[in-house]
This record gives C-alpha cells, structure tokens and sequence, in this order.
C-alpha cells in the first residue's frame, strides 16, 4: 500500500482535531445543509426520472384525482359569479285593494318611490295587466266575455342597490303591506333563493367530494413511499449505523412525496386548463341565453399557485406520515 | 475509553447474551474481543454502539453513561465512533466516493472538505484509485478497506470492527489489522472483535476473551 506523507497527517494525525464534526462552524454547517438538501431534492427527483413509467402513471392518477374536484370548484365559483348579477332582478309585487282610484294609487305610489329602500316603482294599471295576461295565456277570448276586469292594480318595485339583502327586502314587505289600499305583497326572490341554496350544496359536495379524492392522494402518495422505503432499507440501515439521524433518514423520502404531489398538481392543473377550454363555448353561450355577463371560469395564476401548493403539500404530508411510521422499525440489527 | 459495569444482555427470548461483563478499555489503547462464535462479541460491540440496550449494568463511553442516553441522542452518538463490519455495510449503488463520504455527509460538511477528507482516508487504505469505482467490482479486501475508510473518515476517536478480517486471507487479514494498529498509534482507542487467534496472539495486545457470554480473561481489575 503506498501512502503519501500529506494523507498520513490529514487522516491519520489526531493534531487538528478542530474540524472535529462538533466544532464545524455555524455557516459551514448551513452550508453543508443547504447543500445536502440540494443534493436529496435532485437525487429523489433523478430516482423518479430513472423509473418514468411507473412514475408518470403515479402523478396521473394524482392529477386526476386533483383535477376533478378543482375543476367543479372553479365551474361552481364561476355560476357563482354570475347568479351574483340576477340577484339584483330581486321585486316586489304590490297588489293594491280593488276599488281604489287613480289618484290615490298614484299618491300610494309616490309614498312609495318616497322610501329610501327604494329604487323606482312602476304601475301597471288593471287594463295593462289584462292586456298582457290576455298576450301570453291565451284565454283572451275568456277573459273578454267577463263584465269588469277582475284585475287590481299592480305596483312593481325594485329596491334600491343597497336594500338587496333577503332581511332588507322582508323589511320593505312589511312596511309596504302596512300601508292603507295595499292587498297583497309578493316578493319575487324565491327563485334567487333556490339558486343560491341549490349552489351552496353545490359547493359542499364540491368539498366533500374534494376532501374524499385529498384523503385518496395521501393514501397514494404513502404508499408508493411505503414501497419505496422498503426497496431501500439497507441503505436507511447503514445511514443509521454512522449516525443519520431520523431527520437525514427522512429527508429523501420528503423530497420524492414533494416530487410526486407537484407533479400531479402540474397534470392536474393541466387537465383543468383543458376541461375549461372544452367547456367554453357550451358556457358562453348559456350565459348569453340568460342575458348575463359572459362566464368565463378560469384557475388563473393565483389559483394554479394554490393548486401546486396543495399538491406539494399534500405529497409532502402522505411522505411524512408514511416514513416516520416506518422508520423506526428499521434499525440497524 | 469504553467501561463495561456488570453488563448482561438478554435477548428477547431469554437468552443471555452477556452475563455480568465488565472490563474498561483506556483511551490510545487497542484491545482484541476474541471468543467461540456465539459467545457474545458482537452483542457487546452492539451495546457500544447503542443497537442494542443492556438489560441489566451499564456501559460508559467517553466518560457518558450511555444508559441515559435518549433516542434522539443516538445519533449523535453513533458519529464519535468508527465502525467496521464482517460485511462491509456499503451501499452498492453509490460509488466508493459517495459511500466514504456518507459520515462526512450526515455531519454535514462543505463538499470541498469532503473531497480532502474522503480521498484523504481513501488514500490511507490504498484505494485512492478507485473512488469513482462502484463497491460491487472491488475484491472483498478492497470492500473491506472501503468500509474502514468510511470508519475514520470522520476521525472518530474509538474505532470497532466486527470480525473486519473474517473472509480474508492471511496475508489481507495481516495488513487490514496493520491498518488498525496505524490508527491506534496515532491515539484512536481500537477494540476488534475477531475469532481469528492465530494472527490476533503475533500482534502483542491486550486480549479479552468471552465464553458463553461470560468474560474468562483481559478484564482490568
Ligand atoms: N437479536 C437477537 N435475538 C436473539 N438472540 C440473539 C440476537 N443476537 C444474537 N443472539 C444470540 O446471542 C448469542 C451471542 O451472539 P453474538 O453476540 O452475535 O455472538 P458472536 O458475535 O460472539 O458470535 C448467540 O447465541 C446468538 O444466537
Ligand atoms: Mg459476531
């Protein structure tokens, strides 16, 4: 064997035993780590590469299991968005007793435009109303065989933009009903309420399904780690017998999880932007059916940043729930 | 260096590993652990090296009662002592570079100490050659080598070996050991388990000598 002076002193010499692993300083130490980091995130992500196949079918299903519930989420925002606009269609019918004159209903209507709840008022007179029953019902010749028009005067009242709220227009209801010549108030705001009960559900089942699909990612993700530590277990074994501790051991795993959830968010994300370019046309032009602003759902960036956050985040979690319960039963025998 | 207070192991299962050792090992000396196969060697080196725990006496090392010692301390631990293996312990799809640097790694140095210090010790054993070589085409001698390297890289200063010679030849058993003692003389306490009587009694140290899990001679006091 030969040896060279120089090594005998580095390695064999116990006179510098400053740079004993205790005594490195503090920013060599930070270096060392960031550097060490560097070298897992890289060396997880080339051991992913190594295999392609069988990780390009992991951050499929990953990304498909993300991209569901995102896209239903960005599609229900999206309804959201524009149902906010036909809220404000919300009207007040007011029936007015039958025998009352021209003058006064024009006075109650005064009163009326007078609140500061309200917006405009527009009267429809029983001869207009009878005209327009007539035009879309269809029972023209019938109704004109009656002797007087059975029709009371109507007044149409759209609150005004800062009176929308369900308690505000219940509260104008009831004033209004109080008034003398007012038979009968009828607030046109059912069908609102339905479209926004039937979108909260929307919205919750969007959650739960969400949640359900999330709780299948972690699953996946641990198990393809399970494997993964198991097909390295010798090697945890050594790391630990020249003393990695458990967060060195850990490490590697942590960067295949944040591997494996990004990239799924990337597929997922990808998915998403088809789905929604698919569903472009059908959707502009239901929205011009219902006279409302064009719908153009989109993740936009923010909402692609939150996705790989979520991604990342839960790959990170499923590797280290998985790897620190199997940790401890590897040690060295 | 190393003391054994009436240390006993029993092994799940209710076999005595150990009874009732106790010996102390001072530092800069370099001590053979000798004895029939099963008689307790390895167990004793796996108490010092905390994979396993006594169940009854204690073990001191470097003046730190290792029966005190917390889980999260074991590693810590682990990194102030060199150890070899019978079976070399590498890791086969890294090569001899990577796998004397993995103490170096876990300590967390800067890589160009690293490089130094890995083709330093690489340099001790005679395989500065081969850095860039995978284990799995060096001779079982040179494994070895690779595996003692790995053991100083850090500049532990006790170093153990579990029957570091047990597959060689006399003539690599030879120099493997000549390499310990070149440790122990520049102050590394050595303690070398190994069956191997024939080449332990030329060399001239202390020999402790286990039978049954008992200590029959090389026990101070
Ligand atoms: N993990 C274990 N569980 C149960 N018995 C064990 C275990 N390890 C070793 N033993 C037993 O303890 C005895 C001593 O083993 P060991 O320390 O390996 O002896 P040596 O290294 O001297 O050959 C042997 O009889 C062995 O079977
Ligand atoms: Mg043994």
């Amino acid at each position: 064997m030969t040896r060279s002076p120089r090594s005998r002193s580095e390695v064999v010499s116990r006179g510098d035993q400053g740079a004993s692993p205790t005594q490195t300083n503090m920013v060599q130490r930070l270096t060392g780590w960031w550097r060490h980091h560097l070298t897992m995130a890289r060396d997880s992500l080339q051991r992913l590469l190594d295999r392609p196949w069988s990780s390009v079918m992991t951050w499929l299903v990953i990304g498909i299991a993300l991209a569901l519930p995102v896209s239903l989420s960005v599609l229900v925002s999206g309804a959201e968005s524009v149902s906010r606009n036909w809220d404000s269609g919300a009207q007040l019918s007011v029936f007015l007793k039958h025998d009352l004159n021209t003058g006064t209903v024009n006075a109650l209507a005064g009163d009326i435009e007078d609140m500061p709840e309200v917006s405009s008022v527009r009267g429809i007179s029983p001869a207009e109303a009878l005209a327009e029953f007539e035009s879309f019902s269809g029972f023209g010749d019938a109704l004109r065989n009656l002797d007087s028009n059975p029709l009371p005067h109507l007044l149409l009242i759209t609150p005004a933009q800062a009176a929308q709220t369900s308690e505000q227009i219940g509260d104008l209801s009831r004033r209004v009903s109080s008034l003398v010549g007012v038979d009968q108030v009828v607030v046109d705001m059912e069908w609102v309420e339905r479209l926004r009960a039937m979108m909260a559900l929307g919205k919750r089942a969007v959650l739960a399904l969400g949640t359900i699909l999330a709780l299948g990612v972690l699953l996946i993700i641990g198990n393809t780690i399970r494997l993964t530590v198991e097909s390295r277990r010798d090697e945890i074994v050594v790391v630990k017998l020249v003393g990695g501790s458990d967060a060195f051991v850990r490490r590697p795993f942590l960067y295949t999880g944040l591997w494996y959830g990004l990239g799924g968010a990337l597929v997922a994300w990808a998915l998403v932007v088809l789905v929604l370019f698919w569903l472009e046309g059908p959707l502009s032009s239901l929205a011009e059916q219902y006279q409302s602003a064009a719908m153009a759902p989109s993740l936009g960036v923010l909402g692609a940043l939150q996705l790989l956050l979520f991604g990342g985040t839960l790959g990170l979690l499923g590797a280290w729930v998985t790897v620190s319960r199997h940790l401890a039963s590897i040690e060295p025998r | 260096m190393i003391r054994f207070d009436r240390v006993s192991k029993r092994y799940p299962g209710g076999y005595d590993a150990l009874r009732e050792v106790g010996f102390s090992i001072e530092s800069n000396e370099l001590v053979f652990l000798t004895g029939h196969s099963g008689a307790g060697k390895s167990t004793l080196l796996k108490l010092i090296m905390m994979m396993e725990r006594p169940s009854r006496g204690q073990v001191i090392v470097n003046n730190r009662s290792l029966k005190d010692m917390s889980r999260r301390r074991i590693p810590q631990h682990r990194r102030e002592i060199g150890v070899v293996f019978q079976n070399h312990q590498l890791l086969f799809d890294r090569s001899v570079f990577d796998n004397v640097a993995l103490p170096l790694a876990i300590a967390g140095y800067p890589s160009r100490d690293i490089g130094r210090r890995v083709r330093a010790a690489l340099d001790k054993v005679g395989l500065l050659s081969r850095e860039k070589h995978m284990p799995i085409t060096l001779s079982g001698g040179e494994q070895q080598r690779v595996g003692i390297a790995r053991a100083v890289v850090n500049k532990p200063r006790v170093l153990l070996a579990d029957e570091p010679t047990g597959n060689l030849d006399p003539a690599l058993s030879a120099e493997i050991m000549h390499l310990f003692e070149q440790f122990n003389q520049v102050g590394v306490t050595v303690l070398i388990a190994s069956h191997d009587l024939a080449l332990i009694s030329q060399l001239h140290y202390r020999i402790i000598t286990l039978s049954e899990g008992r200590l029959l001679v090389g026990g101070v006091d």
